[in-house]
């Protein structure tokens, strides 16, 4: 008990390694020590060039796959490969076309076995918030993109999890939806306070939401940088003109192209 | 009109060159005998259509039981497609016989038949179905905590089921000409051995009267899995309109 003192962070991952098994005894290097934490209400980025390995690190905090080494933390306590601590966003919207969008945001209390109609009202208590109001009933067919989207996040935060793994949420907006949606996500976000881990390509992305930039280096990824971004609250579209702004982008930028690991082979 | 300028075409041939009616009859006499024939025609379509109907309930029933199974178990699925593909192997012609042979002339070699000409298209159909779904929507399920049968109740089972009425048209246009060759075989009664008999009594514009009942219940029942479709998954046709606006 001794480690579950006031100062652990929300979340922590500590020494996360993993490679994938090639079969005639031979594997592939994926991730190689991780480490970083989040402090509850905090807003985490993770940029990394493609293929590093993200989206395998967060499957391995969602519990979803094993690390061969290391720890996920949850206020101090190990929780490596359990899945009650983390809402989990994919990259796609992942809607289900035979569900309403109402049914499809209630479907991750459904599916930990609550009353529907409970599942539902909590739900729907979201939808003003996400401006979401009247679209209760259509489909997601019906939808545009940044709406999907905002249905994908309420789907994820109404299960109260822990902490959120947001995976490229905005990667498949256009530039002008997506400048709305960080500034509507920037938003919600300071009026909750959800501890939140972003994964993006995205450095100016990365800048303007996240109180803490973490830099991945090709595969295998390991922690090349882990830089708070000190930009006052609530954050303007105009600080992205700011010299601190542009100072960060810089930093970050060559950081993620410095030479150093092999680059990865392609897929990811 | 395809259809119509073929049957003017086909009449007029018919009139022109003088061929006798025991060998192609004109449509006009096809359907002038077969309405006086229609007592004894709805007589033998009625069997006809409760085998085919009989025949494909025993096919569906055993699809989804195959495809569910095959679906949980990767085991099940080494171990039965094999088993699936090599049914579709056996020549049914010369199966047919032997049944009627072990089974008389009631209803059960037809609804063997029937079956066996069906199922595979539609466990297949399931099968492929229940892949298409999405990795990531089981993952996505798998965070939420959702364990194998939920995963399969909330994404696998609606996933599959636009691919399960594509292989369900598929199969009923076969079950009502495996019902036909099943009676064709060896019956009491039944669209099958009516042509069978009409053909050896050189009334080749009644077996052609059959083959039109044929065709017509063939379509009536492929456009009533449409009917089906838009009641059990509306929003597969909703959601196909609105990606082609």
């Amino acid at each position: 008990m001794s480690e579950t003192t006031a100062a652990a962070p929300r979340v922590e991952v500590r020494a996360i390694t993993k490679s994938f098994e090639l079969g005639h005894g031979q594997s592939r290097p994926v991730i190689n020590k991780v480490d970083f934490s989040a402090q509850q209400g905090e807003f985490l980025a993770i940029i990394g060039p493609s293929g590093c390995g993200k989206s395998t690190l967060f499957n391995i905090m969602a519990g979803l796959e094993k690390p061969r080494d290391g720890e996920i933390l949850v206020d101090g306590r190990p929780v490596t490969g359990e899945r009650e601590h983390f809402a989990y966003m994919p990259q796609k919207d992942l809607l289900f076309p035979w569900r309403t969008i109402l049914q499809n945001t209630a479907l991750g209390l459904e599916v930990r076995g609550g009353s529907k109609k409970t599942a539902r009202a909590s739900a729907a208590s979201l939808f003003p918030a996400f401006g979401l109001s009247g679209f209760e009933n259509s489909h997601p067919f019906e939808l545009s993109g940044g709406m999907r989207q905002r249905a994908a996040l309420l789907r994820t935060v109404v299960q109260a999890r822990d902490v959120l793994l947001l995976d490229e949420p905005f990667g498949a907006l256009d530039s002008l939806t997506r400048t709305d949606m960080q500034a509507w996500l920037q938003d919600v976000w300071s009026h909750n306070s959800w501890t939140a881990v972003l994964i993006t390509h995205d450095i100016r992305e990365a800048i303007y939401l996240a109180d803490r930039v973490v830099v991945l280096s090709p595969r295998p990824a390991s922690v090349r940088l882990n830089l708070p971004i000190d930009l006052p609250r609530p954050r303007q579209l105009s600080m992205m003109a700011s010299a601190r702004f542009a100072h960060y982008e810089l930093q970050l930028l060559e950081t993620l192209h410095r030479p150093g690991n092999p680059v990865p082979d392609g897929i990811g | 009109m395809i259809v119509l300028a073929l049957l003017a075409t086909w009449q007029g041939a018919v009139a022109a060159g003088g061929v006798k009616p025991t060998v192609l009859p004109s449509p006009q006499r096809i359907v002038e005998q077969g309405w006086l024939a229609r007592g004894i025609i709805w007589a033998n379509t009625v069997p006809t259509l409760q085998e085919t109907f009989l025949g494909f309930a025993v096919s569906l029933t055993l699809a989804w039981v195959l495809a569910v199974a095959i679906d949980f178990s990767p085991w099940l699925r080494r171990a039965l497609m094999p088993l699936l593909v090599a049914s579709q192997t056996i020549p049914i012609i010369a199966i047919a016989p032997l049944m009627i042979i072990w089974f008389g002339f009631g209803l059960m070699p037809k609804i063997m038949v029937i079956a066996l000409v069906t199922f595979f298209p539609v466990t297949v159909g399931l099968i492929d179905g229940f892949n298409l779904t999405d990795r990531d929507a089981g993952n996505l399920l798998r965070s939420m905590g959702a364990n194998r049968w939920k995963q399969f109740v909330y994404v696998r089972l609606p996933s599959a089921l636009p691919s399960f009425f594509t292989a369900l048209r598929i199969g009923i246009a076969y079950a009502v000409t495996g019902a036909i060759f099943a009676e064709y075989i060896g019956a009491r009664e039944g669209l099958g051995i009516y042509m069978a008999t009409m053909k050896n009594s050189f009334r080749t514009d009644l077996v052609l009267a059959a083959v039109a009942v044929t065709a017509f219940l063939s379509v009536g029942l492929f456009l009533l899995t449409y009917a089906a479709e838009r009641l059990i998954i509306p929003w597969h046709s909703k959601e196909r309109r609105n990606r082609h606006v």
